[in-house]
C-alpha cells in the first residue's frame, strides 16, 4: 500500500497531468493519421523530452505508444488504410462492416477492445511487478546477456521470409554501435575521420530511418487525401456489445499480455493467435475476414494489451523487445535511471506509478474519442506530401537540438535515404535498432561476465542462464525444423 | 482474399484451416538484388579492414578486445548478407534501373534538408522554418493560397512549440544580431 501511495505522489504534478493529455490525445491523432504511426512521432519528440524528468518524459512517450492503436482503428475501419501498421488486420472485420452501413457499431467494439485489452494488460502487470521484483533478482551479468540474445534471436526469426536480411540487420545495428572510441581510447571504424570519433547517436539513427525515411515516403509517393464520411449517434453501445463477447476478448488480452512480454514477439503474433483463437471458438468461424465482430474485438482488444507488457522485460531486465521500448530505453538512460532488476527492487513506486500513468491514459482517450470521432475524420485527410513537408520539418527539431550537429543531420539524412530504400523493399529496419540497443548491453554484460567464467559452461551453470540458454537453443532449432519442413514442402509441390 | 503486408511479413487468413498464415517467403522486389549486393561488397570491405580500423592486444583477454564486437557485426553482416544474396540472386526481376532512379529521388530531399539545416544558424528558426515549409509545399505542388497558409502556420506551430514553449535546444542565429536589443534577445530565446 505504501508503493502504492508513493507512485500517486510521483504522478501527482502538473507536467505529469500535461504530458498525459499530450500523450493520450497526441497518440490517438498521430496513430489516425495513415502513414505517420507511433515510431515516428516517438523518434521526433524523443529528444525534446530529455529536458523533463523521467516520468513527464516516459508517461508522455508512453501515451503516444500506447494510445496509437485506438487511432489507427478509425482509418482502418472506414477506410480500409491502417492508421499503424499493427491495425493491418483491423480491416479484415472492420472496413466490411462498415461496408455494410455498420461503420459506427465497428469504432465502438474497436474503442471497447482496445480500452479493455489495454486495462487488463496494465492491471497483471500492477499484480505482477511484485513477483517480476523478486524474480529480476536473480539475473546477474550472465542472465541479462542471454536474454539480450535470446531478444535478438527472437527478433530476426519473427521476420519469417527474411530471416537471413533480418540477420544481417541486427549484426549492421551491432556494428554500427561499436563505431567511435573504444572503451580503452582506441579509435574503431573511423577510418581517421573526426566527426566519426564520438560515435553513431542511436536517436541519429531512429530519427533517419524512422522519421526521415517515412518524409520522403510520403514526399515521393503519389499525393493522397483520404475521404471518410461523417459518423453520426454516440458510440457508447460498443461496451454493452462487448459484454456479449466476453470469452474472445479475454483471450485475446490474455495473448496480448504474454506475446507482449517475449521480447521480439509484440501485436503481430499476439493479434495473429488470439484472431486464429477467436475463429476456432466462434459460432461463425465464415464471417472471419468478412466483417465479424468477434473477429474485430479478437484483433483490438490483443494490440492494445502488448505496449504495457512490452515494458516488462524493458524495466524488469533492461532489454527492449521492439524498436519503440528500445526509445523508451534511451530516455531512461539520458535520466540515469537504469532499468533492470535494481529499478524493481529499489523504485518499485516509481514502475507502479508509469503503470497508473498507463492506466489513466486509457481513461483520456476512450474518453477523447468518444467525443471526437468526426473530428479525426477530418485529420486522416491531411494529403499524405503535406505530412511529409511537416515530418521533414520535425526531424530537423528532433536531431539539431541533440547536440547542435550538422553532422548528425547529414548522417540523420543519408540514414533516412537508406531506410526509404528498405522500406521500399519491405526489408526490415527494426532489426538495425534492436541490434544498436542490444549489442551494447551484450558487450557490457558480457565483459562483465567474463571475470567469472573460466569455461564456456560457467556461463550457464546458474538455473535461470541455464535455461535462457536452452530456449535460445530451442527457438534456433524450431526455426531450422520450420525452414526446412517449407523447403521440403516446396519441393513436394 | 488478398494478402496484406505487416511490415513483417505478408500475412492471410485461411478459411479452410481457420486461422491466420504468413507466407513463408516474401516476394523479392525490384532493386533488391542490386542493394543486398551493395549491402555484401560494402560488409566484405568493412572486414576486410577489421585487423585496420579496430585495435586487438595479443595480451589482453578475448573478450575485452576493442575489436572482437566489431568482430562480430561485420563478420555476421557479410555472412547474412552474402546467404541472402545466395538465395535472392536467381529472382531475376526488371525493372531495377527504374527503381534505382525512384531511390535517388530521396537524394532532392535530402538537400533540401542540408539546406534548412545550414540556414537555421545564420537565418534564424522561425523565419527558416516558415521558409522551408512554404517553398517546398510550392514544390510538391501545392499552389492552393490556404495550402500555403497552412504550411507557413505549420512552420509556426512547430516553433513555437518546440523553441518558444519546450525550450529545445536551437541556438540564436546570426541575423538575429542585426536587430533591436530588446526584439534580439527575445527572438533569441523564443524563436
Amino acid at each position: 500500500m505504501d508503493v502504492l501511495f508513493s507512485s500517486f505522489g510521483i504522478l501527482a504534478r502538473w507536467d505529469v497531468f500535461v504530458a498525459l493529455l499530450i500523450g493520450s490525445i497526441g497518440g490517438v491523432i498521430i496513430g489516425a493519421i495513415p502513414g505517420v504511426g507511433a515510431a515516428v512521432a516517438i523518434a521526433i519528440l524523443l529528444p525534446a523530452t530529455f529536458i523533463f524528468d523521467p516520468i513527464v518524459g516516459l508517461t508522455a512517450l508512453l501515451g503516444i505508444y500506447g494510445s496509437s492503436m485506438y487511432g489507427g482503428a478509425i482509418p482502418a475501419i472506414l477506410i480500409n488504410t491502417p492508421g499503424t501498421a499493427v491495425n493491418a488486420l483491423t480491416t479484415y472485420d472492420g472496413y466490411p462492416m462498415t461496408q455494410r452501413g455498420e461503420g459506427r457499431r465497428a469504432l465502438a467494439l474497436a474503442y471497447s477492445a482496445s480500452f479493455f485489452g489495454g486495462v487488463f494488460a496494465i492491471l497483471c502487470l500492477i499484480l505482477l511487478s511484485p513477483l517480476l521484483a523478486s524474480f529480476a533478482k536473480n539475473f546477474g551479468s550472465r542472465e541479462i546477456f542471454l536474454a539480450a540474445l535470446l531478444g535478438i534471436v527472437l527478433v530476426i526469426v519473427a521476420h519469417r521470409g527474411q530471416t537471413l536480411i533480418a540477420a544481417a540487420m541486427a549484426f549492421f545495428g551491432i556494428w554500427l554501435q561499436t563505431i567511435g572510441l573504444a572503451l580503452d581510447y582506441s579509435k574503431t571504424y573511423t577510418f581517421g575521420q573526426s566527426w566519426l570519433a564520438s560515435g553513431v547517436n542511436l536517436i541519429v539513427v531512429v530519427l533517419g530511418l524512422f522519421a526521415i525515411s517515412q518524409a520522403f515516403v510520403l514526399l515521393i509517393d503519389k499525393d493522397t487525401s483520404p475521404k471518410a464520411e461523417a459518423l453520426s449517434g454516440g458510440i457508447f453501445q460498443g461496451f454493452k456489445e462487448l459484454l456479449g463477447h466476453k470469452r474472445v476478448v479475454s483471450i485475446s488480452a490474455s495473448f496480448g499480455v504474454i506475446m507482449g512480454m517475449i521480447p521480439g514477439v509484440g501485436e503481430f503474433t499476439a493479434q495473429f493467435m488470439s484472431y486464429t483463437s477467436a475463429s476456432r471458438l466462434s459460432k461463425t468461424p465464415d464471417q472471419f475476414g468478412n466483417g465479424s465482430p468477434e473477429g474485430l474485438i479478437a484483433s483490438e482488444a490483443a494490440n492494445n494489451a502488448v505496449p504495457p507488457a512490452a515494458m516488462i522485460p524493458l524495466l524488469a531486465l533492461g532489454i527492449p523487445g521492439e524498436a519503440l521500448t528500445a526509445m523508451m530505453l534511451s530516455v531512461f538512460y539520458v535520466h540515469n535511471v537504469v532499468p533492470g532488476p535494481q529499478l524493481f527492487s529499489g523504485q518499485l513506486d516509481f514502475v507502479v506509478a508509469l503503470y497508473i500513468a498507463l492506466l489513466i491514459l486509457n481513461v483520456l482517450v476512450l474518453v477523447f474519442l468518444l467525443f471526437s470521432t468526426n473530428l479525426l475524420l477530418k485529420i486522416i485527410q491531411i494529403p499524405t506530401r503535406f505530412l511529409g513537408i511537416v515530418i521533414l520539418t520535425l526531424s530537423f527539431v528532433g536531431v539539431y537540438s541533440l547536440r547542435n550537429s550538422a553532422t548528425d543531420c547529414i548522417m540523420a539524412a543519408f540514414i533516412g535515404v537508406l531506410g526509404y530504400i528498405m522500406k521500399r523493399l519491405n526489408l526490415p529496419i527494426v532489426p538495425i535498432i534492436l541490434g544498436m540497443v542490444l549489442g551494447e548491453i551484450m558487450q557490457a554484460k558480457l565483459r562483465t561476465s567474463m571475470l567469472r567464467v573460466k569455461t564456456p559452461f560457467d556461463m550457464i551453470d546458474r538455473p535461470i542462464a541455464f535455461v535462457l540458454f536452452c530456449l535460445i537453443l530451442i527457438v534456433l532449432i524450431g526455426h531450422v525444423r520450420r525452414v526446412w519442413m517449407e523447403y521440403k514442402a516446396r519441393q513436394a509441390q | 482474399m488478398a494478402d496484406r503486408s505487416n511490415g513483417v511479413g505478408h500475412f492471410y487468413f485461411d478459411h479452410h484451416a481457420g486461422q491466420m498464415m504468413t507466407t513463408g517467403t516474401i516476394k523479392t522486389k525490384s532493386g533488391e538484388i542490386l542493394f543486398i549486393a551493395v549491402f555484401f561488397i560494402f560488409s566484405a570491405f568493412l572486414l576486410s579492414q577489421l585487423g585496420e580500423q579496430a585495435k586487438f592486444n595479443p595480451k589482453g583477454k578475448f573478450f575485452a578486445q576493442p575489436a572482437v564486437w566489431p568482430g562480430v557485426g561485420v563478420f555476421g553482416m557479410t555472412l547474412f548478407g552474402g546467404l541472402h544474396l545466395l538465395t535472392r540472386y536467381k529472382h531475376r526481376i526488371a525493372g531495377t534501373f527504374g527503381e534505382v532512379i525512384t531511390w535517388l529521388r530521396a537524394l532532392e530531399f535530402v538537400g533540401w534538408f542540408m539546406v534548412y539545416v545550414y540556414a537555421v544558424p545564420v537565418i534564424g528558426y522561425l523565419p527558416c522554418t516558415i521558409v522551408f515549409t512554404v517553398t517546398l509545399a510550392l514544390r510538391m505542388g501545392y499552389r492552393k493560397t490556404s495550402t500555403l497558409l497552412w504550411a507557413a502556420f505549420a512552420g509556426l506551430i512547430i516553433v513555437i512549440v518546440f523553441k518558444t514553449l519546450l525550450q529545445v535546444k536551437i541556438p540564436g542565429a546570426a541575423a538575429y544580431e542585426f536587430l533591436p536589443d530588446a526584439l534580439r534577445n527575445f527572438m533569441i530565446v523564443y524563436f
